[in-house]
């Protein structure tokens, strides 16, 4: 690289594999870039241990079959694909299922300490969506219990490399609060421009100085998370700007269905300032059950058609499922996410919501005490300090909050290759596992499976170049004068007024129920928005200066907030997290067909319509073909006769 | 409901600073970081705050709040009279960097001091059998967010910088305590604890249990029955003879090398 045009203004650091992002899916990433020999570097926005993996609090799905020996891949494999009513990318949620126990098990030889069952083994709870107990837990912490324990697991290998070669992070490395604002690419060569530039480094800052760096890398690891700050009510922390899902925009790959946003059912409504913060799942799993201001269970009368066969009809039923699985159905209330929160959207709607806009979450007369307090401390000490209510003798007043995306980067499902080359993505901010709707528990085992998918593939992509890619120097000059725009203009809005109505934007007119009218208006303002953005001013220095971090931030929501407007405008029917007013049916042909986001040249996103791969037969044969009806066309099924005896029997 | 807060806030860097008066307004149910945000929205865009979660679990948000270590976001304004004035400063024992932002590198150094979970080598991934009662008390000490609140407050650091070196402070003596108690951990951390990390300077004031915000019994579960583990292991009379008859080498694990 042209050295002249760096002052000293610029630190530089060469690393085989770059992961952004500490979380789960980064953590585990980099663990396996590091054990596959490369020379690792973790960037991390926050400081390491800190990242939203820690707000996860049910638990993480694997079907070891440790409460229920008929559990198996199979079983986990098709709740999943149920759940994200067969948009799923088959092959993540094939290998997700096979993968997560071994995953778990790993954990647990690095030091995890899971709650356990009387035989000793791992113990398991029931989740929305899933057929058997399959989620791995500690109480209501198990997102804190896995990063602390992949974060002591980098602490291990660094140990390790300081015996070995006398640093401890000679071969893996945190950078904490560190923001990385671009990536490089080589220049490529100009008599052939079809040959796609690949991934040479990442640029960024320090949070704490403002001082740049770069990291000179042939691969880097995209785990950056979602994109909920673009949501006012939101469960999410100040870190899920979309970052990664912008920088690989802006390197030139590809975005999958980036309509479907999960809003969790169970956020907290009350006080306003706590509004949005997430209400376990695990609530109901245990027994909770939600009612309206009747004081009826109202998810009864919001089971959908594709459902019937496995949810009960009467609260006899539904009761008698937690200690007999076998021969009672489960409760509605353990619907998959997107089901329950449009129930609830509904009973508000309907006038018979709680006193705050939400509904009751009510455990309090359904299990003593004790029981409450030993399976959901973290639940009872969010309510009691934060709202002063006492959960083992009230109910909770809940309702929907933005929480989850979908839609991501599209990888290659064995290797976590995104389209660019030497560009790998795993976890929330990759696409194509979830589909239109992510089961409870499904997201930390998608971490754990897909970070080391990502950091094999990663190390094993470096392994295979010839020669590293270099940065070009240009490039380099431009990321300095993008990141320094904010900080050297004189007058300006603030940044925070900006996000202030880009959060109130997207809650309203691309939230939970989305209607044509209301999303192109949403398109119009996101441009209105997007040339303030580039105008706003953020006084101050460089060193930690969150005006300006989030100035910065804001490129990245806004370009995320017009990806997910533009393909929930595309997509003309009901699925998942995107459901449209005016479109409410699920549609066979849309089930075939994924929307590709791109970023054009001058800046503008451009969607395309792919068709959806289709199912391996052995997979397939996992439904019967009842079901398969309910999601696919005519022609799709025309080849699978019925009764050919290829198809199982009844599920259940 | 909403009304005008005084707050006084830290204002600086590593070098100079000072306390800066602001009014904020605050509304039902608000929580000390709420106002904080809102003064860096309407008056001061670039006042350097750490925070993640908002909701306890992360443990970024630590300062002190009139002189009191305590997560912001956990601390509500209902607390606090209206006409009171608030300090927020923060935390003492750490550097700052900016703000109420300080350097708390300390920890992960000392984080990385500490040799890891060490499982029989013999058992695989999947074999582990453990019960419940038996990981009890580790999981107590694995409730920790890490947000150094016993750290900052543990005299043994709060005003004594040169005791850094030898001490590792609560959190850290705990993580000692929390895998001396795992029950598949087959290593032996009595004798470092009390040699490279301070156990000994621990004088049991209970400070660290008191500002912990996920409640753990810091002192009583972790400190304590470490330093009788140590007692037991360094110090007993008997098991000094018997390793002087037996002639048993020490089984301690070494410390890890090349991380201070």
């Amino acid at each position: 690289m042209d050295d002249a045009v760096f002052s000293d203004e610029i630190d530089r650091y060469r690393y085989d594999v770059v992961v952004v992002g500490a979380g789960g899916s980064g953590l585990r990433a980099a663990i396996e870039a590091r054990m596959c020999g490369k020379k690792t570097a973790v960037i991390s926005k926050s400081l390491l241990g800190k990242a939203h993996t820690v707000m996860a609090e049910g638990g993480c799905a694997a079907a070891m079959g440790n409460m229920n020996p008929r559990d198996n891949w199979q079983v986990h494999f098709r709740d999943t694909m149920r759940g994200g009513k067969f948009l799923n990318n088959w092959r993540m949620a094939e290998l997700h299922a096979k993968e997560a126990p071994d995953r778990v098990y790993e954990l647990e030889a690095w030091g995890a300490l899971f709650d356990r069952t009387s035989d000793g083994r791992i113990s398991q709870r029931n989740f929305g969506g899933h057929e058997y107990p399959r989620l791995a837990h500690v109480g209501d912490r198990t997102g804190l219990e896995m990063i602390r324990t992949l974060q002591q697991q980098v602490v291990a290998l660094q140990q390790a490399d300081a015996a070995a070669l006398g640093d401890p992070e000679a071969m893996i490395k945190v950078f904490a609060e560190t923001t990385v604002t671009d990536l490089l690419l080589e220049k490529g060569n100009p008599g052939r421009p079809r040959v796609p530039k690949r991934i040479a480094g990442a640029f960024g800052y320090f949070r704490d100085t403002g001082r740049f760096v770069l990291f000179e890398a042939p691969a880097v690891v995209l785990a950056t998370g979602g994109i909920g700050k673009a949501y006012k009510v939101t469960s999410n922390s100040w870190e899920y700007t979309g970052d990664g899902h912008a920088l690989a925009l802006r390197a030139g790959a590809t975005l999958l269905n980036m309509e479907f946003v999960q809003l969790h059912p169970t956020g907290m409504v009350w006080p306003p300032s706590v509004r949005g913060i997430l209400v376990t799942e695990s609530v109901r799993g245990d027994g909770g059950v939600l009612r309206n201001s009747e004081g009826k269970r109202f998810m009864f009368d919001y089971v959908p058609d594709v459902f019937r066969a496995q949810y009960a009809e009467t609260e006899e039923e539904a009761d008698g499922w937690y200690d007999d699985p076998d021969h009672n159905r489960r409760p509605p209330e353990l619907l998959p996410r997107d089901e329950v929160a449009r129930s609830i959207n509904s009973e508000v709607k309907a006038g018979r919501g709680s006193p705050h806009g939400g509904v009751f979450l009510d455990i309090a007369s359904r299990r003593p005490a004790d029981y409450i307090l030993r399976r959901l401390p973290s639940m009872y000490h969010q309510f009691k300090e934060l709202a002063d209510v006492d959960i083992t003798r009230e109910p909770m007043e809940i309702g929907p909050t933005c929480h989850y995306v979908m839609g991501g980067v599209e990888v290659d499902p064995d290797t976590g290759a995104a389209s660019v080359p030497g560009l790998f993505a795993a976890g929330e901010v990759s696409g194509g596992m979830h589909g239109s709707n992510r089961l409870g528990g499904n997201s930390l085992s998608d971490l754990l499976v897909f970070g080391r998918r990502a950091g094999l593939g990663a190390a094993r992509y470096v392994s295979a170049l010839p020669f590293r890619p270099v940065v070009p120097a240009a490039a380099v000059s431009a990321a300095v004068a993008t990141a320094l725009e904010p900080l050297h203009r004189t007058e300006g809005e603030s940044p925070y007024a900006v996000h202030g109505e880009l959060q109130q934007l997207m809650f309203d007119l691309v939230g939970l129920i989305r209607r044509e009218s209301e999303l192109k208006t949403a398109l119009v303002e996101l441009d209105k928005l997007r040339a303030r953005a580039a105008q706003v001013c953020a006084p101050g220095g460089r060193a930690y200066n969150p005006g300006w971090h989030l100035a910065l931030d804001l490129r990245n929501m806004l370009v995320v907030a017009d990806c997910v407007a533009q393909a929930a405008l595309e997509r003309q029917e009901s699925r998942g997290g995107h459901t449209r007013d005016d479109y409410p049916g699920m549609s066979a042909e849309w089930r075939k067909v994924n929307l590709v986001c791109s970023l054009g040249g001058d800046g503008t996103v451009s969607l395309r319509h792919q068709p959806m791969p289709a199912m391996r037969e052995d997979l397939l044969t996992l439904f019967d073909l009842a079901e398969l009806k309910k999601y696919m066309t005519e022609d799709e099924l025309a080849g699978l006769a019925e009764g050919s005896g290829v198809f199982a029997e009844e599920t259940h | 409901m909403g009304y005008q807060a005084s707050l006084r806030v830290w204002r600086g860097d590593a070098g100079t600073g000072k306390l800066t008066d602001y009014q904020v307004e605050v509304n039902e149910g608000e929580v000390v970081l709420d106002v904080l945000h809102r003064l860096q929205a309407t008056q001061a865009s670039d006042l350097a705050i750490r925070w993640n979660c908002k909701a306890g679990k992360c443990g970024s948000c630590s300062m002190e709040i009139n002189g009191r270590p305590r997560l912001a976001c956990m601390t509500r304004m209902s607390v606090f009279v209206p006409d009171e004035t608030l300090t927020i400063t923060p935390m003492r024992t750490f550097p700052v960097i900016r703000d109420l932002v300080t350097d708390v590198s300390f920890n992960y150094v000392k984080a990385r001091q500490i040799p890891s979970f060490t499982p029989p080598p013999s058992v695989k991934p999947g074999e582990f059998r453990m019960q419940q009662v038996d990981v009890n008390r580790s999981q107590e000490f694995r409730k920790c967010i890490e947000c150094f609140l016993c750290q900052n407050t543990c005299h043994v650091i709060r005003d004594h910088a040169d005791n850094e070196r030898p001490f590792a402070g609560p959190r850290f003596l705990m993580r000692i305590a929390e895998l001396e108690m795992h029950p598949a951990d087959v290593a032996d951390r009595r004798e470092i604890a009390q040699d490279d990390f301070g156990l000994g300077y621990c004088n049991i004031t209970k400070c660290c249990t008191e500002v912990c915000p996920e409640h753990i019994k810091i002192t009583d579960n972790a400190l304590i029955p470490m330093k009788e583990r140590v007692v037991g292991r360094k110090y007993d009379p008997v098991v000094w003879l018997g390793d002087k008859i037996a002639r048993r080498t020490r089984r301690d694990t070494a410390k890890v090398p090349n991380t201070r």
